[in-house]
């Protein structure tokens, strides 16, 4: 029998040397006349384990990581190929702590399968949603999805269900599925593994929204900063078409339903929804007021679902397993799973799936294990950018929409990025507002000039400039910014540098000051 | 040094780009893509082109290619070294590690080299959160940025 090796082909482990890794293995192999078949799998997530080699025994997989490229001969030497034993070696995959612990609902195949078989696809569950779609009527399907109570996971957690049936009761000669793959916060690159680990996962679940809503054309907006997502969701689309999941008759059904990939050009505001619409259509990304509603009108006019990649990548099991299935997980209004994206500064970073109402603690002091420095946790920002700074005060919030903005801090796109006590947080919230001046799209004054005094103020505070009088007004200048901002961009920036300033006052007092109480 | 083409031909290299993309659906950012591929940046000389092509004004080109981070109206040096400078590499330490790239090739943020070796841009995010610091090389991905890789980057980009 010829072994299988799996390496991993996702961005996150080649930048800590899967290539090199893969390369040694092959070159090894040949040199020692040895047949294997190396599969380039995604990632499982465990990016501290990365690049985490898998070898198929006939005991079942078998993990090896990290495997630096110089560690490839000893593997070979040690009889990796049999599952032998190594320093490297971590045994069965699924038993690994950090996978044992989660629920792989969205992320299932991911790291496990070759991204573009769309054999191995199947063979693990894949298409039995969108078999299951092409059968039932539009609004059953809508239905399915609405009484799962899936929420929009890009971050503003709006109910999937409602927004696809404003979509199907729209008359139009032409309906559009977009795919939110803007994924531009820092700390999430859950977006990125799917792109890269399980392309069809996202393909099924568009088309099975575009079946529900009477769409027969979608779109992926995919950020340039992932060329390796970008190319193999292009690749995924381009086998989906000759195999019959995308095209004219969709698994043999009378529904049509296409996808194209469409390259972002490095402004951040285009992960909101109406300035992504428009940059698709050509135009700046600049926001565009609501009502209309995209769902109504959205991309070129048309009635339009803008929904997030995770959104839709849950979509399939949900079709698959029914939504009492999805919604027997989570808690409150927050159903279903949720891929945490561990980040930072922790030990043990990477993504975990799991339902929601984990807390914050759960999540940075066990499953992370803490800061990768070893010093204590001082600030999580959860929700990327535009998220608040959690002290460890309030580490019992569990991971849900509403406990989130009960604290005044949002679960965002589920980003979990730790600091330790090195950070300055007067110096996070100068970035936050800096970052909105960077990435404002310049529509609304709130965000264009309310940033950049920001920026200002926060300077004058570090400065020890009337330090009272200039909290006094970045308060206010963010109360302006949180209710008269048109977008998340200007109106969440506030999250970061009030709950900076609220948590951690001390960091905000002049250094002089603060000296001099020391 | 890169030689910069003179405008026919940018209007002529221009004129194949958009012919292969102007059928799509909102085909302005694929077209200055392609463009930016073309040329490694954005030429002025190919707007009146594209605007022509597309039977939109100059201005609004103009409006489009300036909005977006990534085009560039100028030739970038033979590499391009993009370092992570959001929240994830922050709290990695991606200050001190940008620090010490700008001093050693001795240029900041959106600069060229002199000898047209490298430019150095800054990039919010590339995903690598888990394995930050976090920077790309010409869409080669590199984490877990420390001493040695600075090493091997400023190795490469004098090559």
């Amino acid at each position: 029998m010829t072994a299988t090796i799996y390496i991993p082909r996702d961005s996150g482990a080649l930048a800590v040397g899967a290539e090199k890794v893969a390369r040694n293995i092959e070159r090894e192999l040949t040199a020692r006349g040895i047949q294997a078949t190396i599969v380039r799998n995604g990632s499982r997530g465990a990016y501290f384990l990365e690049p985490m080699v898998e070898v198929e025994t006939a005991a079942g997989r078998i993990a090896y990581g990290p495997v630096k490229p110089a560690d490839v001969a000893s593997l070979i030497e040690a009889d990796f190929l049999a599952g032998g034993a190594h320093r490297l070696a971590l045994g069965d995959p699924e038993k690994i702590p950090f996978f044992a612990k989660q629920t792989r609902l969205t992320f299932a195949r991911c790291g496990i399968i070759d991204p573009l078989s769309l054999d191995a696809y199947k063979a693990h569950g894949g298409l039995a949603g969108l078999r299951n779609a092409v059968a039932m009527a539009p609004a059953d399907i809508v239905k399915q999805v609405t009484e799962s109570g899936l929420r929009g996971r890009g971050g503003a957690g709006f109910p999937t269900g409602i927004k696809w049936n404003t979509v199907l009761g729209a008359v139009s000669d032409r309906k559009y599925i977009v795919c939110n793959g803007d994924e531009g916060d820092s700390g999430t690159f859950a977006d990125r593994m799917i792109f890269e680990g399980d392309p069809f996962v996202l393909i099924e679940g568009m088309a099975i929204a575009g079946i529900a809503v009477g769409a027969t054309k979608g779109y992926i907006y995919i950020r340039s900063e992932y060329p390796h997502g970008i190319a193999t969701m292009t690749a995924a689309i381009e086998i989906a078409r000759r195999e019959g999941v995308l095209g004219v008759n969709v698994l043999g059904s009378p529904n049509a339903f296409d996808i194209e990939v469409r390259t972002g050009a490095g402004a951040y505001v285009c992960g909101e929804e109406t300035s992504l619409l428009n940059s698709l259509e050509g135009k700046r990304g600049v926001v565009r007021a609501k009502p209309p509603l995209p769902a109504l009108q959205g991309l070129f006019g048309k009635p339009t679902v803008v929904n997030n990649v995770i959104s839709l990548a849950s979509v399939p099991i949900i079709l698959d397993r029914g939504a009492a299935f999805y919604k027997d997980f989570g808690i409150g209004r927050s159903r279903g799973t949720i891929p945490l994206q561990i980040a930072g500064n922790v030990r043990y970073g990477g993504l975990f799936e799991a339902a929601f109402g984990l807390t914050l603690g759960d999540i940075v002091d066990g499953i992370a294990g803490g800061t990768a420095t070893g010093r204590p946790v001082k600030a999580v920002q959860v929700g990327g950018p535009l998220g608040a700074y959690f002290p460890r005060s309030l580490f019992d919030t569990p991971f849900d929409y509403e406990a989130f903005a009960a604290k005044d801090g949002l679960v965002g796109h589920a980003g979990i990025v730790v600091f330790d006590d090195s950070a300055d947080m007067l110096k996070q919230a100068r970035f936050a507002m800096e970052f909105c001046a960077i990435e404002s799209c310049g529509k609304c004054t709130p965000c264009r000039i309310g940033s950049t005094r920001g920026v200002e103020t926060l300077d004058k505070i570090r400065a020890g400039v009337e330090p009272e009088k200039q909290i006094a007004l970045v308060t206010d200048l963010c109360n302006t910014m949180k209710f008269g901002s048109l977008c998340a961009l200007g109106g969440f920036t506030p999250y970061p540098v009030m709950s900076a300033l609220n948590h951690f006052p001390d960091d905000f007092r002049p250094a002089a000051m603060a000296e001099a109480a020391e | 040094m890169t030689m910069q083409p003179a405008s026919t031909e940018i209007a002529a290299r221009t004129a194949a780009v958009i012919a292969g993309l102007r059928g799509l659906e909102g085909p302005l950012l694929p077209i200055l893509h392609g463009i930016q591929d073309e040329f490694g940046f954005v030429p002025p000389e190919a707007l009146p082109v594209i605007a022509d092509a597309l039977n939109i004004s100059k201005a609004e080109v103009h409006g489009v290619v300036t909005f977006y981070h990534d085009y560039r109206n100028h030739p970038a040096g033979r590499h391009v070294l993009k370092l992570c400078q959001a929240e994830a590499c922050q709290a990695m330490g991606s200050d001190a590690i940008t620090a010490q790239i700008k001093q050693r090739l001795g240029i900041g943020f959106h600069e060229t080299a002199k000898d047209g070796s490298v430019t150095l841009e800054p990039v919010y995010c590339l995903g690598l959160c888990a394995c930050a610091p976090a920077a790309m090389l010409d869409g080669d991905v590199i984490g877990r940025l420390d001493a040695d890789a600075l090493d091997d980057i400023v190795q490469a980009v004098r090559a």
